[in-house]
C-alpha cells in the first residue's frame, strides 16, 4: 500500500540534515536575535525578516535548482552569475532604451540566458572540455558582454510589471517566493514524470554505464546545461527588477559560489548522481538566512564571507568519504 | 597434481639453458596470503634463477597477481617467506623490493605522456648537483637513458616525447625505467596484451637480450603461443594453489592448458553419437565476418541464429569480451564486415545496437553495469526508458509493475523494488542487470560472464534462466571462463585464441575437452603484416 | 609557439594604428601595471600544471594588502617584518587549502572557491577600509632608492622594484619547475597522477607543496600590489584569479595540467596587458572589451589545444593504423 502523502514525507526524510542545520541556525536566532520572527501585515502583505530571507533566499534557490541538475550530472556552472547580469542588462536596455513592452523583454532575456546555457553544454558535450573550464569562459566573458549591451552604464527603468517581479507580492509573499514555488514544481514534475531525471543520475552516478544502457548522455547533458542558463536568466529578472535596474557589474556577483554551496549543503554528492531538488532549497535558505544571522549579529557584509566558507568547509568535510570512511570504521569498531 | 613444493632453489626451478648453477635471484616459499574470507594464496613456492625467462600462467583469480604483489611488497603475506638474492627480507613498498632488485611493469604503462623518453627514465631519481639548490643535472640524465637503453639494445631517441612513441615503445622505456635501478629480476605483467605480432617481437628480443645479461625475468601472460615462444619455465597456478613448475619443453600444449583449467584434456574426440545438428534452417540474427580492431581484436567471425545460444569461448584475453564490445557498437571496429538480420551496418555507438535489437550484460558488472544508487526499479526501467527516449515516460506504475514483474520471474532478492542496487549481493546484481535488458525484449541478448563472483545457487538460477529464454525463442550469445557452463548451455560454440576465432563445434562435437583441444591444438596462422614503428 | 604569435600580433596591431604605441613608455607601463598580476599568475601555473585550480588567488592578495598596511599603519611594524608576516600567512593558507584537498580528497575548485570567501573576509576583518602607507620604508627605500633610472634622450624612465620582483619571481618559478625535482614531479602529476604514484614520486607532498607556492605567489603579488598602489585595501583585486587563470591559458598551459610553462604564462599576461592597453588607446572603447577579448582568447586556446591533441593523437596511431 502506498500512501499519497509517502513521496512527500520520503522528500522530507531525505533532507532530514539540511533541515537540522537550518532548524539549528533559526533557533540561535529564537535566543539570540531580538526581532527575528517578528512579521507584520502591511497593504496585504506580509513584513519580516523571515520574509526577506525568503525573498532572498528564493533568487539563489531558484539558480540553485538549474545547478543542482547540473551537478547530479558530474559537472558544474560557474558562469550563473554572469548569466544573471546579462540576463538583467537585457530586459532592462530593451525596456527603457527601446521601448519595447515587457513580455517582450522578458522572454528575450530567458532566451538570451537559455542560448548562453546552450553554449556551455556545447562546450562540454562537444568540444568535450571540463565542465570547470567550459564554464569558466562565459564566467570571464559574460560579465563583458552585459556591460557592453548597457553600455557600461546602469540602466534604470519604470516599468510596473518588470518591476512587480522583484517587488510585488503574491499572497502576500513577494513574488520571487511564487517564482521559486513554481519553478520547484515544474522541477519535480519534469524530473518525476519524465524519464530525464533518471537519465540525469545515472549519468552522474555510472557514466559508463549509462552509457551502455542506452541513455543519450550528451543530449541529457546539453539540456541540463540549457535549463542551468535559463534558470540564471530568471533569477537576472528578478534581480534587475528588484533594483529596476541593470547593473552590469555587480549584478550576480559571486551568485555561483551561493548557488553551488546551496547545492552542496543540500546533500547532493558534488560527484554527482542522486539530486536532491528540494534539498538545494532548504540549502538556499540556510545560506541567506546565516547571511542575515550574521548581519543581524553586527558582522559587516564584508566580513560575513569568511564564517560562511568556514560553515561550508566543514559541511563538505563530513560528506567526504574520507570522513564517513573514518566515522564506519570507528562505529565498526565500537560494535565489534 | 605435480607441485614440485620443495622450496630449496635446488629443486624448485627449471634448470635455464645452458647454465650449470645459476644464483637464485628470487626464491618464495610456502607464500599465503588471504583476504577475508578468500584464500588467495595458499603455500605456494616459486624460484627464479638468473639468466631465466619463467612464464608464469593461470586462469582468473587464480592468484597470479597476488603472488606478484606478494614478492614485490605490495602485500605482506600472511605466511610464508620471500629471499631476494639469497636473503630473506620483507619489504614493505615496490620501492624497497626495487632496491633489492626486483623491478616491476605493469600491463597498462605507467609513463608521464608528456615527458620525454630519457624524463621518464629518470623521473624521481634525476641526478642532482650538489649546490645550486639541488638543479638537476640534465646532460647526465640524458647519458643515463642513453645507458638504460642501450643496456636494452633498443635504438629509442630519448628526446622524443613518450605520448608520440606507440604502446610497444612506451614499454620498452617502462621497462628502461625499472631497470635503471640494477634490477635483477624484472617482472613483466601481462606487457604484451595490447602489442601487435610484431611488437610482441621486438619484445621478446629485448626479454632474450636480458636474459643473456644474466637477469631473471618473470612474464606473466595468457597467450599460450608467447610462452612457448620465449619461455624457459612456466609456473601454473590455479585458485590461489600451485599446481607447478616445468620447464617449457616438457609440457606439451594440451597438458599445460589442463593445467590451468582443472582438468585433464583427454586425447580424444566425444563419439558422435549425441543430438547431431540438424532441423530445419532458422532466421540468422547476427553474423561478423572478421570483425577486427588494432589492439584489440585481430579477427573474429561468428553467427547467431534466431532462438540459439551461441557460446564463446577462450582463456582470458583470447578476445571474449572485446568481441562483444565490438558487436554492441561499445567500441568502434575497424575492420570486417558486421550484418544483422541480413543487412549491413556499423554500429557507432550502443544506442545504435539497441535499435537493432541487441543487449549486452557487461563483463564488469559494477564499472560497467549498475548504476549503484539508484534502485532496482529505476535501475531495471533503465534501458526501456533510454530506447523509448526522453518523452515517451513509463509512468510510475509502469515501471513498478515491470520491476516486480521481473524481480519475481528472476527471483531477485531485495528487500524492495526501492532498494538502491548497489545493497544487493552480486548474484542479484546480476539478476538485475539481466531485467533491464530482458524488458526491453532483445532479439539478441549478449551475457559477458554472467555468472562470475556469485555464489553456485545464484550461478543454477541464471543458467536455468537463461535456458528458459531460448526456449521461448530469444538468441543468446553466451561467454563465460567456465567451460563447464559453455558446454551445459550453449548448442553452438566458437572457440577464440589469441584474439582470432579459430574453431566452432557443434552438436555432438561439443564437449569440454574439444573446447581444450581445439584452443591447445590449433597452430598461429603466420604473422599478418602489421606497421607497428618498430 | 602561438602565445608568442599572439603577442607579436596584437604589438604589431597597436604599433601599426597608433602612432605612440611602439615606444619605451608603452613597454614600460606593461611591466609595471601588470607586475602583481604576473606574480599571482606564476602561483596559478604551479598549480594548473598540477592538475588543480586556485581560485583564491586575488582575495589571498587583498589580504595580504590590507594585512601589511594595518600592521604598518595601526601597530607600527616595519614594513620589511610586516611583508614577511603576509608571505608566511599566504604560503600557510595555501598549504592548508592543498592539505584539504589532498587530505580529504575535496575538489580544488571547491576548496579554493571557499578560500575565496574566506581571505575576502578576513581581508575586511582585518581592515574594513584602504589603509594608505606613508611609512619612508616603502615610498623610498623601496619605490624610490631600489628603482632603476635610465636616461632616454631627454626622459628619465624609471623601472620600480615591482618589476624586478615580478622578473625575480619568473626566474625562481622557471628554475623550480624546469631544474628541480618538485618541479618536474609537478608536471608529472598533473600529466597522469595515477602513473606518477606508481612510479614512485611523492604525490601528496607535491599537491600540498604547489598549493603552498601559489598562496606565496598571491601573497608576493599582494606585496607588489601594496607598493604599487601605496595602500592596502581589502576590497582590491575582485576576480583577479580569472586574469591569472586567463593568462596562464593563453600561455599555452593545458588547463588539464602536464603541459606548459611559466614562461609561456608571462607572455600571457603581457597579452593581457597589451589588450588593456590597446582599448586604452583606441579611447572610444570601452573596458568591458577586456573581458570578451580574454574570453575569446581562452577559447581561442583551448580550442587550439584540443586541435593539437587530436592531431597528436591521430599521428600517434596513424603509421600503424593502416596496418
Amino acid at each position: 500500500m502506498r500512501s499519497p502523502l509517502r513521496p512527500i514525507g520520503e522528500a522530507f526524510w531525505s533532507v532530514r540534515w539540511p533541515l537540522a542545520a537550518l532548524a539549528l541556525l533559526l533557533a540561535f536566532n529564537a535566543a539570540f536575535t531580538p526581532g527575528f520572527f517578528a512579521l507584520e501585515v502591511r497593504d496585504g502583505r506580509l513584513f519580516g525578516v523571515l520574509v526577506d530571507i525568503l525573498n532572498h533566499g528564493s533568487r539563489v534557490a531558484i539558480v540553485a535548482l538549474g545547478m543542482t541538475l547540473v551537478i547530479a550530472t558530474g559537472g558544474v556552472d560557474l558562469s550563473v552569475g554572469a548569466v544573471v547580469a546579462i540576463s538583467g542588462a537585457v530586459a532592462a536596455t530593451l525596456v527603457a532604451q527601446h521601448g519595447a513592452p515587457w513580455p517582450l523583454a522578458m522572454g528575450a532575456a530567458l532566451a538570451v540566458s537559455l542560448i548562453a546555457g546552450v553554449w556551455n553544454g556545447v562546450l562540454v558535450t562537444v568540444m568535450r572540455l571540463q565542465p570547470i573550464v567550459a564554464t569558466l569562459i562565459l564566467m570571464v566573458a559574460g560579465r563583458g558582454v552585459a556591460q557592453l549591451i548597457t553600455d557600461g552604464l546602469i540602466i534604470t527603468f519604470e516599468s510596473p510589471p518588470l518591476a512587480y517581479l522583484g517587488n510585488g507580492s503574491l499572497l502576500g509573499l513577494p513574488v520571487p517566493v511564487a517564482m521559486l514555488a513554481g519553478a520547484f514544481v515544474a522541477f519535480g514534475l519534469v524530473s518525476r514524470r519524465t524519464t530525464l531525471g533518471l537519465f540525469i543520475e545515472s549519468i552522474g552516478d555510472n557514466p559508463p554505464a549509462a552509457r551502455l544502457a542506452g541513455v543519450p548522455d550528451r543530449l541529457v547533458v546539453l539540456l541540463v546545461y540549457a535549463v542551468c542558463g535559463l534558470c540564471a536568466g530568471a533569477a537576472g529578472l528578478i534581480d534587475c527588477s528588484y533594483i529596476k535596474a541593470a547593473d552590469a557589474n555587480n549584478a550576480g556577483q559571486l551568485l555561483e559560489l551561493d548557488a553551488i554551496l546551496a547545492v552542496v549543503l543540500g546533500g547532493t554528492s558534488l560527484a554527482g548522481g542522486r539530486f536532491l531538488l528540494f534539498g538545494s532549497v532548504i540549502g538556499a535558505m540556510i545560506m541567506q538566512t546565516l547571511t542575515k544571522t550574521l548581519y543581524m549579529q553586527n558582522v559587516s557584509a564584508d566580513i560575513a564571507p569568511a564564517p560562511k566558507a568556514i560553515a561550508v568547509i566543514l559541511v563538505c568535510l563530513l560528506q567526504s568519504p574520507v570522513v564517513r570512511e573514518r566515522v564506519r570504521r570507528m562505529r565498526g569498531g565500537g560494535g565489534a | 597434481m605435480e607441485s614440485q613444493a620443495a622450496p630449496e632453489p635446488q629443486s624448485s626451478s627449471a634448470a635455464p639453458r645452458g647454465a650449470g648453477v645459476a644464483p637464485v635471484l628470487l626464491a618464495a616459499s610456502g607464500v599465503s596470503k588471504r583476504f577475508g574470507p578468500v584464500r588467495a594464496l595458499d603455500r605456494v613456492d616459486f624460484g627464479l634463477r638468473a639468466g631465466e625467462i619463467r612464464a608464469l600462467m593461470g586462469e582468473n583469480g587464480a592468484g597470479k597477481s597476488t603472488l606478484i604483489k606478494c614478492m614485490t611488497g605490495v602485500y605482506a603475506p600472511d605466511a610464508g617467506e620471500v629471499r631476494y638474492q639469497g636473503r630473506a627480507a620483507s619489504v614493505g613498498s615496490p620501492r624497497e623490493a626495487e632496491a633489492l632488485g626486483v623491478s616491476t611493469v605493469y600491463q597498462e604503462v605507467n609513463l608521464i605522456p608528456h615527458m620525454t623518453v630519457a624524463e621518464n627514465i629518470c623521473l624521481g631519481r634525476e641526478p642532482r648537483r650538489r649546490w645550486l639548490g639541488g638543479c638537476i643535472r640534465w646532460r647526465r640524465v640524458r647519458e643515463k637513458a642513453d645507458a638504460a637503453l642501450g643496456r636494452l639494445g633498443v635504438d629509442v631517441d630519448p628526446g622524443r616525447e613518450v605520448a608520440s612513441c606507440s604502446i610497444a615503445v612506451q614499454q620498452l622505456v617502462a621497462i628502461a625505467r625499472a631497470l635503471d635501478v640494477n634490477a635483477r629480476v624484472l617482472i613483466l605483467d601481462e606487457p604484451t596484451s595490447s602489442l601487435d605480432r610484431d611488437e610482441v617481437a621486438r619484445l621478446f628480443g629485448v626479454m632474450r637480450h636480458l636474459r643473456s645479461q644474466g637477469l631473471g625475468i618473470v612474464f606473466v601472460t595468457h597467450f599460450l603461443e608467447q610462452v612457448y615462444a620465449v619461455s624457459d619455465s612456466v609456473t601454473v597456478l590455479r585458485d590461489g594453489t600451485l599446481v607447478g613448475t616445468l620447464p617449457i619443453a616438457e609440457v606439451p600444449r594440451r597438458r599445460l592448458v589442463g593445467m590451468m583449467v582443472g582438468r585433464e584434456v583427454e586425447d580424444h574426440r566425444p563419439s558422435a553419437d549425441a543430438n547431431a545438428p540438424g532441423g530445419p534452417p532458422r532466421a540468422e540474427i547476427l553474423r561478423a565476418e572478421g570483425l577486427a580492431k588494432r589492439g584489440m581484436l585481430e579477427s573474429v567471425s561468428l553467427r547467431v541464429e534466431a532462438g540459439e545460444t551461441v557460446g564463446l569461448a577462450g582463456l582470458l584475453g583470447s578476445g571474449r569480451t572485446e568481441t562483444a564490445r565490438l558487436l554492441f557498437g561499445a567500441a568502434r571496429c575497424d575492420g570486417g564486415r558486421l550484418r544483422i538480420a541480413g543487412r549491413d551496418v556499423r554500429l557507432r555507438s550502443p544506442r545504435a545496437a539497441i535499435a537493432h535489437g541487441i543487449a549486452l550484460t557487461p563483463e564488469n558488472r559494477r564499472t560497467e553495469g549498475v548504476v549503484p544508487h539508484l534502485s532496482v526499479r529505476e535501475n531495471i526501467a533503465l534501458a526501456v526508458q533510454a530506447r523509448r527516449g526522453l518523452r515517451a515516460t513509463l509512468s510510475g506504475e509502469e515501471s513498478r509493475r515491470l520491476a516486480e514483474r521481473y524481480v519475481a520471474m528472476l527471483r531477485i532478492k531485495t528487500s524492495s523494488i526501492e532498494t538502491p542496487v548497489g545493497q544487493l549481493s552480486g548474484g542479484n546484481q546480476q539478476k538485475v542487470l539481466l531485467a533491464r535488458w530482458l524488458a526491453t525484449e532483445p532479439r539478441l541478448l549478449m551475457l559477458d560472464e554472467p555468472t562470475r563472483g556469485i555464489d553456485v545457487a545464484a550461478k543454477s538460477e541464471i543458467l536455468r534462466t537463461i535456458d528458459e529464454l531460448r526456449q521461448r525463442g530469444m538468441s543468446i550469445l553466451f561467454i563465460s571462463s567456465e567451460l563447464e557452463e559453455v558446454v551445459r548451455v550453449c548448442s553452438r560454440v566458437v572457440v577464440l585464441r589469441d584474439r582470432r576465432s579459430i574453431a566452432e563445434l557443434e552438436g555432438g562435437e561439443l564437449s569440454e575437452a574439444a573446447i581444450l583441444n581445439a584452443i591447445a591444438e590449433h597452430q598461429p596462422a603466420n604473422g599478418r603484416p602489421g606497421g607497428g614503428d618498430a | 609557439m602561438a602565445t608568442a604569435v599572439v603577442l607579436v600580433g596584437v604589438f604589431a596591431a597597436g604599433a601599426f594604428r597608433y602612432p605612440h604605441f611602439a615606444s619605451w613608455a608603452v613597454v614600460r607601463n606593461l611591466f609595471v601595471d601588470n607586475a602583481f598580476l604576473g606574480i599571482a599568475a606564476v602561483g596559478a601555473t604551479f598549480v594548473i600544471l598540477s592538475g588543480g585550480i586556485d581560485l583564491s588567488v586575488g582575495s589571498v592578495m587583498a589580504f595580504a594588502a590590507t594585512l601589511i598596511a594595518s600592521l604598518v599603519e595601526r601597530h607600527g611594524m616595519h614594513p620589511a617584518l610586516a611583508m614577511s608576516v603576509a608571505l608566511l600567512a599566504g604560503l600557510g593558507f595555501g598549504a592548508l587549502q592543498g592539505a584539504l584537498i589532498r587530505g580529504f580528497r575535496l575538489p580544488p575548485f571547491l576548496v579554493t572557491l571557499a578560500g575565496l570567501f574566506f581571505a575576502r573576509g578576513a581581508a575586511f576583518a582585518v581592515h574594513p577600509q584602504s589603509i594608505g602607507i606613508r611609512h619612508p620604508f616603502v615610498a623610498q627605500t623601496l619605490n624610490d632608492t631600489l628603482s632603476l633610472r635610465f636616461h632616454l634622450g631627454a626622459k628619465i624612465m624609471t623601472i620600480p622594484c615591482t618589476v624586478f620582483l615580478l622578473l625575480a619571481t619568473f626566474g625562481a618559478a622557471w628554475v623550480a619547475l624546469r631544474h628541480t625535482r618538485f618541479g618536474r614531479s609537478v608536471y608529472a602529476i598533473g600529466d597522469d597522477e595515477h602513473a606518477a604514484g606508481l612510479m614512485g614520486l611523492p604525490v601528496a607532498r607535491t599537491q600540498v607543496g604547489v598549493y603552498a607556492v601559489s598562496g606565496l605567489c598571491s601573497a608576493l603579488a599582494g606585496v607588489a600590489f601594496t607598493l604599487y598602489q601605496q595602500s592596502g585595501d581589502p576590497a582590491a583585486c575582485k576576480g583577479l584569479e580569472l586574469d591569472a587563470i586567463a593568462a596562464v591559458v593563453i600561455g599555452g598551459t593545458l588547463l588539464t595540467g602536464g603541459v606548459g610553462s611559466v614562461l609561456g604564462t608571462l607572455l600571457g599576461v603581457l597579452i593581457l596587458g597589451l589588450i588593456q592597453t590597446l582599448i586604452a588607446f583606441q579611447g572610444d572603447l570601452s573596458s568591458w572589451w577586456t573581458r570578451i577579448a580574454v574570453g575569446a582568447l581562452v577559447l581561442l586556446f583551448l580550442g587550439l589545444h584540443r586541435g593539437v591533441e587530436g592531431l597528436a593523437r591521430r599521428a600517434a596511431a596513424g603509421p600503424d593504423g593502416r596496418g
